[in-house]
């Protein structure tokens, strides 16, 4: 690794009804942007909580180099039944922002995602593509340090996924830290400087992109990668 | 045949002619179970969504609680306020039995437990959609609450009515407490049950004829409001 870690796993385990889901994961997370690849139920979603401290680990721990502000975008975006706009200023309003910096903070993350002309219209009406860009909007608003994505496309068509791509990216180019998981593996190709391939809780290899995709190093990533490419 | 139809049309005179006295009573009760209900909705919500998102010892004892004084028998919940309020009672020195006041105390303490019950199931429902985003923002359980609250107003429209309902149609706690008083204390229920007693139907037949057509008619308005909410907010 060039760059230096900003946060190191430390045999991270969590257990769950007798199942280790995450089972003595140790990383070292340098990259600017990773993806978080794996099968189904290989832990990623999991892993991704557990590193944004929704989740509490049964074992092991995170040594952050410095503790970074953070954000996450799920994979089903989360809407509260008011506009747009108040959305994203909720969010800001719970980081002790005043009403007045909130609203400008908000309708500028707004016309950084292109939604400035739906602002005022009810968030959980807005179709699924767009309900995602004010999640992301939500999130890039908070300017966290490190923004975790969990699938932020699995549900999109293939223009909304360009858009939420076109974000990250901007997002990741404006010096936040990503982390994400996807099951699109051109996205991942797309979007990542690093790949961490995960398989049944442990971490299998962790690998620069392009070498990810030309010479996988395990043969569960070899195998992952035949079976999904299509 | 005639006989069974009289009381009906007669009824219908009283409330087509709008009897002054039939007004009155219908006032009151309006007066009654909507202060109580909006005691039960400021009580009973806050506590609701508390126990949906909250963590707190005791907190699944008083989920079974506040499910089970849902069923609380209405002159059970009258006879403890009539020995609450009377006389010799600890909150005798305020001289509010028989009163108007007393009626809706016994009223909220019924219709709360519903409210609050009722709350509590929509914003659990609620909860489990919005927890890991709420966190991500960094809410607390109480802002959790609020916000959850606020979300679901739609939803809660329900919890509240089935509180009025409860509310405008019970007899046994208005009736002990109030003591029925022509004039002072007598709702529609209270005067269905001494008019039919005395024989005089067609009062008590437009009373409860108009206690349904209300009951329907603030249905109506809720299951309207609730479309629209939905269409409008999702």
């Amino acid at each position: 690794m060039s760059t230096p870690a900003w946060l190191a796993v430390d045999r991270l385990s969590l257990t769950e009804g007798g199942t280790r889901i995450i089972d003595g994961v140790s990383l070292q997370l340098g990259a600017q942007r990773t993806v978080v690849l794996g099968p189904n139920g290989a832990g990623k979603s999991t892993l991704l909580r557990l590193i944004h401290n929704l989740l509490h680990p049964s074992s092991g721990e995170l040594r952050w180099a410095r503790v970074l502000s953070q954000a996450m975008v799920f994979q089903r975006p989360v809407m509260l039944r008011t506009t747009a706009l108040a959305n994203v200023i909720y969010g800001l309003k719970l980081k002790g922002f005043t009403a007045t910096e909130s609203a400008r903070r908000a309708q500028q993350a707004l016309l950084r995602v292109g939604l400035e002309q739906l602002a005022k219209r009810p968030a959980r009406l807005l179709s699924g593509g767009e309900q995602q860009r004010v999640a992301l909007a939500r999130a890039w608003a908070l300017e966290p340090e490190l923004l975790i994505l969990d699938e932020p496309s699995a549900s999109l068509d293939p223009a909304s996924t360009r858009e939420v791509e076109r974000t990250i990216n901007a997002i990741a180019a404006s010096g936040t830290r990503i982390l994400m998981t996807t099951h699109n593996l051109g996205q991942a190709r797309r979007l990542a400087e690093e790949i961490v391939f995960i398989d049944g809780g442990c971490i299998a290899e962790q690998t620069p992109v392009a070498e990810f995709f030309q010479s996988p190093r395990t043969s569960a990533a070899k195998r992952f990668l035949e079976e999904e490419t299509p | 045949m005639h006989e069974f139809n009289e009381p009906f049309f007669t009824a219908w005179q009283l409330v087509a002619g709008a009897d002054a006295r039939l007004g009155d009573i219908v006032l009151l009760s309006l007066r009654v179970s909507l202060a109580a209900t909006l005691i039960a909705c400021v009580a009973g919500m806050p506590i609701g969504a508390l126990l949906a998102v909250g963590r707190f010892p005791g907190r699944r004892v008083l989920i079974v609680l506040f499910n089970g004084l849902m069923g609380l028998p209405p002159v059970v919940v009258g006879l403890l306020v009539y020995l609450l309020l009377s006389r010799a009672g600890p909150l005798g020195r305020f001289g509010l039995l028989f009163s108007p006041t007393a009626m809706v105390i016994a009223q909220a303490v019924l219709v709360t437990p519903i409210v609050t019950a009722l709350t509590r199931q929509v914003i659990a429902d609620e909860w489990t959609e919005y927890r890991e985003q709420l966190r991500s923002l960094g809410a607390s359980r109480t802002r959790a609450a609020a916000t959850l609250l606020w979300d679901g107003r739609f939803s809660l429209s329900t919890a509240a009515l089935a509180g009025f309902g409860r509310a405008i149609a019970e007899v046994g706690a208005v009736m002990i407490v109030g003591g029925n008083i022509d004039g002072v204390t007598r709702v529609m229920t209270t005067t269905i049950a001494l008019e039919t007693s005395k024989g005089d139907l067609p009062l008590a037949l437009a009373l409860g004829l108009i206690l349904i057509s209300l009951v329907l008619a603030i249905n109506a308005v809720a299951y309207a409001l609730r479309g629209w909410a939905q269409r409008h907010w999702g």
